[in-house]
């Protein structure tokens, strides 16, 4: 309640007297954050598989296993952040089908069940077998329950396999695309919020989450190969960062229509969401999403890489190239986390009577605290390594049947 | 067909049957049977308790206050607005005894002088009005008719009055241009004073050459605003001067 | 005139027969037949909402600012007191003649609003009282996950407390910022038309107390009421129109500054 106090001091203008209070804070930042790296990891490994870029292959496993690992612990932050979680299962009891989230459920559940488990499934099942016929311990076992007893091995199972795993990935694609594109549905479709209601919403978080699925694997790539102290192949490096550039282009032109567009119709919130923009949001949305997040990233990129010209247009030596496109990663982490904040809080610090803001006061501790989405964003990470070790994604722990 | 489809099948019927099995346990018996929506969560509702008894349930036990109160100025205002909810009264009216307000403070909610309350709600100021008094003493609440009719305007054109008084018509009572049947402070509603008709009547000292204080400002009567009628573009109480 | 000399009341005390007594506590609250009217069991006139269609009416003309119907609400829905959580609230409008139109609505108006000066330079200033609006076209209901939020047969939106997950999804998707969460069962929660009141034949809190008659409730299946000469004789506007959500708030005299 003091805090709800120091809140309704710091109010500016008029906000109606039920909009003091933000409803949806952190937690619902962090998780379309983490549903964006899911799309976008997926995203990535789908490059390989469908579209044979063949440099990426390095990428291709670790890229399915985060994708894994986010979204097993996506649902976390919506969970703790209900007012009764212990109730969360109505969701899938009783859905409303003209609910945008309740529909997410089931798109969850399907891209989680249909496309990503029986993808990892289809391409690891090979190695499950011959891993627990030759490796022991309690990974022998769990590898072995893994397979779920479909140990054939013989040329056609292995043929159905890479086939069943093709149509998987050209299934998954549109559904990673509705996965994220959902999210964004869910903010776009509130008629109520003129910063929210978009028709672009939808594909700007679908861009935005590309871009830091992308931004994320460089980073992973990178410093996975660096702790197992392997030589990092740099060819799959540039092509990740041509990849990441291109998606930012896309990602920025987007931004910059909605942004245009708002500006030349001039509707009636243009008024509130300036001053939104230009006060409450200027050091998330100006400085840590356009400038640091976007257009820095967008200038190292296009300068060092070879998106824009084969040899790069800035030639420089490999250690000096990598350390740039980690930097460039992390700036672009940061700049899409600020994205999510600027959509989810932003949205909800003007009033829907276009007349006032309101602030956010985020806490330190709880559930809804700032420890809390550190430990969520961080959790994935755990998941990850776990996963690493039951499921090596690496080029040279595959097995081959021929060596058996 | 593959070992993988079969194995992948079966996992797939198990965990769907699974679902469908426990929606039939889990979903709540009365959910659906209106829309969707358990039927539970209406009663729920309805079954809240009730704490205002509504302004029929005095009647029966009050019936010469009810009386007095329905044909005076106050019968808009219900009981419990002043007398606080009185479900329990009803219920056990001496174990539950309402108050009733009796000191200035609270009157004024409503009747304390706010230039956003609308033309013709009688309002006071509560420091100046009959200072250190208890309302009550000059208006029973049942039939708060004050005890002299109020003389002037201000009481219930307060905001009026106050723009004028700031304004250089401060000199001017209000019966100067409004002709007001005393019957006006009776049904106010019903009976409404009237304003001036002609141009000539402002111009009766804002005319070229019209015998009033020399101070005043003067127009053309011929040639300025000649359709309108002063009003028409000049507020009175408040006349905007270039 | 008259020229009373007036003493304070003296207490009431009459004697009150025990038949009326009797009589009251019968026509009184929560007949158990009308829990029964809604599984459809038989009883003496049973309450049919298909037979209702409640709406409201506000003449923002009327309407003193005095904060009686925000006060009524909470003690009658037991709504927190806290100034964050509102069924119902009053907002102050003062448009003057140069610059911003300012709005106010100091904990809701619960207990009237501070005075301004001004008359000076004043254009128009108003006070219009505020509610759940009870949308033939709720966005609330829409986006609800679970069913938890709905419309009733009789035109009311209501929220299932024991059902709600608390996602604060319909709260996010209402565009009158009816709806708060309350911090004690943690779901979402708003004005519910007085549903328990109105079912009784009672009319809501807030419209029982207002003094001055600027909120008249009634049921547009029903032909004769005071909300049918509402909607007869004024020019009747609702809020955000554009949104298409159907509100069943009706205002008179709404100004063009409102939101």
């Amino acid at each position: 309640m003091e805090s709800l106090q120091e809140v309704l001091r710091q109010v500016v203008g008029f906000v109606y007297p039920n909009e003091v209070e933000l409803h949806w804070g952190l937690l619902i930042v962090v998780y379309p954050y983490i549903t964006g790296l899911v799309a976008g990891a997926f995203i990535l490994a789908s490059l390989v598989r469908v579209f044979n870029v063949r440099e990426l292959y390095p990428t291709y496993r670790l890229s399915l296993l985060t994708a894994l690992a986010y979204l097993i612990v996506a649902p976390l932050p919506l969970l703790a952040h209900l007012g009764h979680p212990e109730r969360a299962l109505e969701i899938f009891l009783t859905p409303n089908p003209n609910s945008a989230m309740a529909m997410f459920g089931f798109v969850y559940a399907w891209y989680l069940m249909v496309v990503l488990l029986l993808e990892i499934w289809f391409d690891y099942r090979k190695d499950l077998v011959l891993w627990s016929q030759r490796q022991g311990g309690v990974r022998k076992w769990l590898r072995l329950a893994l397979t779920l007893g479909a140990t054939d091995l013989s040329p056609q199972a292995l043929r159905f396999d890479q086939g069943a795993g093709r149509v998987i990935t050209i299934i998954g694609i549109p559904s990673a695309f509705l996965l994220h594109g959902y999210v964004g549905f869910i903010f776009g479709s509130v008629k109520a919020n003129p910063w929210w209601s978009s028709v672009l919403m939808p594909i700007v978080f679908l861009f935005s989450a590309i871009v830091s699925g992308i931004a994320l694997m460089l980073l992973f790539y990178l410093l996975t190969t660096l702790f197992r102290s392997k030589p990092i192949d740099m060819a799959c490096l540039d092509k990740l960062a041509m990849f990441l550039f291109y998606a930012l282009v896309l990602d920025f032109s987007l931004e910059m229509l909605d942004f245009i567009h708002r500006l030349y119709e001039a509707e009636e919130s243009i008024h509130i969401l300036s001053q939104l923009v230009s006060g409450r949001l200027f050091l998330s949305l100006v400085v840590l999403q356009a400038l640091l997040g976007t257009l820095l990233p967008l200038l190292v990129l296009g300068l060092v890489s070879p998106a824009l010209h084969r040899r790069a247009m800035l030639a420089l030596p490999d250690e000096l190239r990598r350390l740039l496109y980690a930097g460039a990663a992390v700036l672009i982490q940061i700049g899409i986390f600020s994205t999510r904040w600027n959509v989810v809080i932003g949205g909800q610090l003007f009033s829907k009577s276009l007349r006032g803001l309101t602030v956010y006061k985020m806490q330190l501790l709880g559930l809804e605290g700032l420890f809390m989405a550190a430990l969520l964003v961080l959790l994935p990470l755990l998941v990850l390594g776990l996963l690493v070790a039951l499921l090596p994604p690496w080029p040279d722990a595959e097995e081959h049947p021929a060596q058996g | 067909m593959p070992q993988q489809l079969t194995r992948v099948l079966i996992v797939f019927v198990v965990l769907v049957s699974a679902l469908v099995v426990a929606r039939h346990f889990l979903i709540p018996k009365t959910f659906g049977e209106k829309g969707h929506y358990r039927t539970a969560g209406l009663e729920a509702v309805v079954k809240q308790p009730i704490h205002y008894a509504g302004r029929e349930a005095c009647t029966p036990c009050h019936p010469e206050i009810v009386e007095t109160h329905r044909k005076a100025r106050h019968q808009t205002v219900a009981c419990e607005v002043c007398h606080g909810p009185a479900a329990a009264h009803t219920e056990a009216p001496t174990e539950n005894r309402l108050p009733a307000p009796r000191e200035r403070g609270y009157c004024p909610l409503c009747h304390g002088y706010d230039l956003s309350r609308p033309t013709g709600f009688p309002q006071i100021d509560p420091v100046a009005h009959n200072p250190l008094k208890a309302c009550i003493s000059c208006h029973n609440p049942h039939q708060p008719e004050p005890p002299h009719v109020p003389e002037e305007c201000r009481a219930c054109h307060g905001q009026i009055a106050r723009t004028k008084a700031v304004s250089p018509h401060v000199l001017l009572p209000c019966t100067r241009c409004h002709n007001t049947p005393v019957q006006h402070k009776i049904t106010p509603r019903t009976v409404l004073p009237d304003k001036p008709r002609t141009r000539e009547f402002c111009g009766s000292c804002h005319a070229e050459g019209a015998p009033s204080p020399k101070e005043i400002r003067r127009v053309d009567l011929q040639t300025h605003g000649g359709r309108y009628l002063c009003w028409q573009c000049h507020y009175p109480h408040s006349p905007e001067l270039d | 005139m008259n020229e009373k000399r007036l003493q304070p009341e003296a207490p009431v005390e009459e004697e009150i027969s025990e038949e009326r007594r009797a009589f009251l506590r019968a026509c009184a609250l929560g007949a158990p037949f009308l829990l029964g009217a809604f599984r459809g069991e038989a009883a003496e006139a049973p309450y049919n909402p298909h037979e209702h269609l409640y709406a409201m009416g506000v003449d923002v003309e009327r309407c003193i600012g005095c904060g009686r119907c925000v006060e009524a609400c909470k003690r009658e829905n037991d709504v927190p007191r806290e100034p964050y959580y509102f069924r119902t609230w009053v907002e102050r409008y003062v448009v003057m003649t140069q610059g911003e139109t300012a709005v106010d609505s100091p904990n809701g108006g619960i207990a009237g609003f501070p005075a301004v000066g001004g008359e000076r330079g004043l254009l128009r200033t108003f006070f219009v009282p505020k509610l759940c609006n009870h949308c033939a076209n709720p966005p609330c209901v829409q986006v609800c996950p679970v069913g938890a939020t709905f419309s009733t047969e009789d035109g009311v939106v209501l929220v299932d407390k024991d059902y709600c997950i608390g996602c604060r999804y319909c709260i996010q998707a209402c565009p009158y910022g009816a709806r708060y969460f309350d911090p004690r069962s943690r779901t979402a929660d708003k004005c519910t038309f007085c549903y328990h009141r109105v079912v009784r034949g009672l009319l809501p809190a807030c419209v029982e107390v207002c003094p001055t008659g600027a909120r008249v409730f009634g049921d547009l299946r029903q032909r004769s009421s005071p909300l049918g000469r509402f909607t007869r004789l004024t020019k009747i506007q609702v809020l955000k129109p554009h949104l298409n959500t159907e509100p069943k708030v009706f205002y008179a005299n709404l100004d063009g500054e409102v939101r």
